[in-house]
């Protein structure tokens, strides 16, 4: 009998620590957080390894440990093929014991890897890829859209050069989902705000020949010649556009141009054309402070200054740790609640994240600086226009999200 | 065109190192060895291997048995991909049926592409093939029902004949694998048929096997729709097993990655294509890290196959095998 006693309390001892290992709150003893970008292709120079960068500062800045655990940061080439960010990010999830993937600059990626991840219960946060399929019919509960979405762009732009008076359009698109979603978008939003779109022409991906389309742009007459493509499309665009005289007599209007495209392009080039964007680095104190860190970081080779990809990247990790501290726990149920219930209020931007995963704050019309005004490295942009959350972004209620009760 | 593989194997046959009862063992340890397998390497990684494996045997029954280099395999690897990704997703109709209606849609475009292109031999007929292709691409990327470049994403995992749960990686594991020895065995049964003589007589000698009465047209016909009908089968198969359905597989990078992986193993042999697809899914795997790199090191590995040993893995180990005293 009392050999069966011991024999039970022996039992009872070594299921001990199993029972101590249930109630660790940290899943696999650390936070992993996977970054999966465009580390060599057109997208590297605006999300890639500065956005591995800003996710390393993030956490470094959270001071490494979350709930007395390290947080771990691995990262990978998506190559920008759904297929292969796929495979990654299964593999991460299935044997890497990755807790969040984030980036997925580039919306095929950001598609592929979002019903995996809510399958297996990890979070996804997007700084990058654009399509409002990510909050509206393909949404998931498991997933943060932080940075921006094609409504905000083609809304912020769109509106706006109407109402400064670009009343007629043209565009220029990149002939695949992304280039036409943008320019479906943004025809509604110039027709809505009174302009009107004169036509517009359609071209291959890596087109490097824009002539006959920037003819047709000209010949159009159009005021505002609107470019629904992006990265390389977008600089040829621009460059020859100077060549062939369309502009200055007609505006540019980017609709997807990031501060890493100015600086490629110069100033010469780019000037006087509008944009939408998130972040500015030189907006305000603590944009500028933030931003000063991470061009002085010692892996900033390039010594660039942070894209809004990269900028949006920090803050959401940041919001993401928080919420983790803020949880008591790593599992993905209980940190999505707290990252909704809780506001951010940082040097990006102030805002909420909704049902639907869309963080809504505020974007910034700008106009790209000529030469003469810009006054020291970096300085590109004149903010025209602060675009309050509220108009920036699609209402939770016009969300076509099953997620969103109506 | 001729596949140095195969005259290992039949070299082999000769000698008595290969016998009939010798390649039962070694096929039923192989079968045995690939129920066990998921217990050791990651199952999805496996599913990749077998999809491809099917993909280069297919292919294989045409380059490496009827002497026909087609250009343009991924057109059926990818459109079965999408047919049954798009049954499944947006009809909801179980896995086993969008597998046939992938299968089925990459048949009738075997039939219909090879019908053409069978009126051509040698670089021409290469180039129609690929042609082919290039349309089947450019309508994936502008038709809506396959999302263009965002590919058709969340291919959900249905039950298999409404009763089998198919969500856990181990039990899609095992249809994949009882689907892939189906169709290995189609491959390996038209092989060592007459139908195969006659694919190989016109390999070695187009003329001659017109001037012994066979309708030669026919043949490479229906080993053309019997190829397209296979690499379509893998198609649909890796578009449930990876839920997605993209244009990386309507790609030419396609098409030519499995005529790498079928050089690789070894042309002509019936265990060739397998190992070179294993290869190959294994090195973009691993090599991943390198980014960009991985084609230059894929590259790499196909000019020293090549120039190094042209029978392929398998054709040089059989090669060896016949100057090895058993």
């Amino acid at each position: 009998m009392r050999k069966t006693a011991s024999l039970l309390m022996a039992l009872a001892l070594l299921s001990l620590p199993s029972a101590g290992r249930a109630a660790d709150k940290v899943s696999d003893g650390a936070v992993r957080i996977g970054v999966l970008t465009d580390m060599t292709g057109f997208y590297s120079d605006l999300a890639g390894p500065g956005s591995v960068l800003a996710v390393k500062m993030a956490v470094a800045d959270f001071g490494g440990k979350v709930l007395g655990k390290p947080i771990e940061v691995v990262s990978a080439d998506h190559q920008n093929k759904p297929d292969i960010a796929s495979n990654i990010a299964r593999k991460w999830f299935d044997e890497g014991g990755v807790d969040a993937v984030v980036d997925l600059v580039n919306s095929g990626t950001a598609l592929a890897v979002m019903p995996l991840a809510a399958e297996k219960k990890r979070i996804t946060l997007l700084s990058g890829p654009g399509t409002t399929a990510i909050t509206g019919d393909k949404c998931t509960a498991y997933n943060v859209h932080y940075t921006y979405d094609n409504w905000a762009l083609a809304n912020g732009t769109g509106r706006e050069v109407v109402a400064s008076g670009g009343k007629t359009w043209f565009f220029i698109t990149a002939d695949y989902v992304f280039g036409k979603s943008l320019e479906a978008d943004t025809s509604k939003v110039v027709e809505a705000a009174g302009g009107k779109v004169l036509g517009f022409v359609r071209h291959p991906q890596n087109t490097s020949d824009f002539s006959s389309y920037l003819l047709q742009a000209q010949a159009s007459g159009a005021q505002v010649v609107g470019m629904a493509n992006a990265g390389a499309d977008t600089i040829n665009t621009i460059k020859q556009a100077r060549e062939f005289g369309v502009t200055p007599k007609q505006t540019l209007a980017g609709l997807l141009v990031f501060i890493s495209d100015i600086h490629s392009l110069g100033l010469e080039l780019a000037k006087n054309m509008y944009l939408t964007t998130a972040f500015y680095w030189d907006r305000d104190a603590a944009s500028r402070a933030w931003a000063k860190r991470f061009q002085a970081l010692p892996d900033n080779q390039k010594k660039a200054m942070p894209t809004m990809v990269q900028a949006g990247l920090y803050s959401a990790v940041t919001h993401y740790l928080q919420a983790i501290q803020a949880a008591g726990t790593d599992a993905a149920d209980p940190v999505m609640a707290k990252m909704k219930a809780t506001p951010v209020n940082d040097f990006f931007g102030q805002g909420t994240i909704g049902p639907d995963g869309l963080f809504r704050h505020a974007m910034y019309l700008v106009q790209v600086k000529s030469p003469a005004e810009s006054k020291y490295p970096w300085d590109y942009y004149k903010i025209l226009k602060t675009i309050p959350p509220a108009q920036a972004f699609p209402s939770v209620e016009a969300q076509a999200c099953p997620l969103v009760k109506k | 065109m001729s596949a140095p593989g195969l005259q290992e194997s039949r070299a082999l046959y000769r000698l008595g190192v290969i016998t009939p009862a010798r390649k039962r063992i070694f096929f039923g340890v192989l079968v045995l060895a690939g129920l066990a397998l998921p217990r050791l390497v990651y199952p999805v990684f496996l599913m990749n291997v077998l999809c491809l494996a099917l993909f280069a045997s297919a292919f294989n029954l045409l380059l490496g048995y009827t002497g026909l280099l087609s250009f343009g395999h991924a057109a059926f690897l990818s459109s079965a991909a999408y047919v049954t990704g798009y049954v499944v997703k947006a009809w909801g109709l179980p896995p086993e049926v969008g597998l046939l209606a992938g299968t089925a849609v990459a048949a009738l475009l075997g039939w219909l592409i090879g019908a053409l292109a069978i009126r051509r031999s040698g670089i021409y007929f290469a180039m129609i093939t690929l042609g082919f292709a290039q349309m089947i691409y450019f309508l994936a990327v502008q038709l809506p029902f396959t999302g263009g470049e965002d590919g058709l994403q969340g291919i959900p995992r249905r039950p298999l004949l409404g009763l089998i749960p198919l969500e856990s990686e181990g039990a899609m594991y095992y249809f994949v694998y009882a689907v892939f020895l189906a169709g290995f065995f189609v491959i390996y049964r038209a092989v060592h048929s007459p139908f195969g003589h006659v694919l190989r007589s016109i390999r070695e000698n187009e003329p001659r096997a017109l001037s012994l009465g066979y309708d030669v047209d026919r043949y490479k016909l229906v080993a053309f729709v019997l190829s397209a009908t296979l690499a379509g089968l893998a198609g649909a198969l890796k578009a449930l097993v990876m839920q997605f359905a993209t244009l990386t597989d309507a790609h030419w990078h396609k098409s030519g990655e499995v005529v790498l992986m079928t050089l690789l193993g070894g042309m002509g042999t019936i265990m060739g294509p397998s190992v070179g697809a294993l290869v190959v899914v294994t090195m973009d795997n691993y090599l991943s890290g390198f980014g960009d790199w991985v084609t230059v090191i894929v590259g790499a590995v196909f000019v020293a196959g090549v120039l190094g040993f042209r029978r392929g893995l398998v054709g040089e180990a059989l090669h060896l095998a016949r100057n090895f005293p058993f």
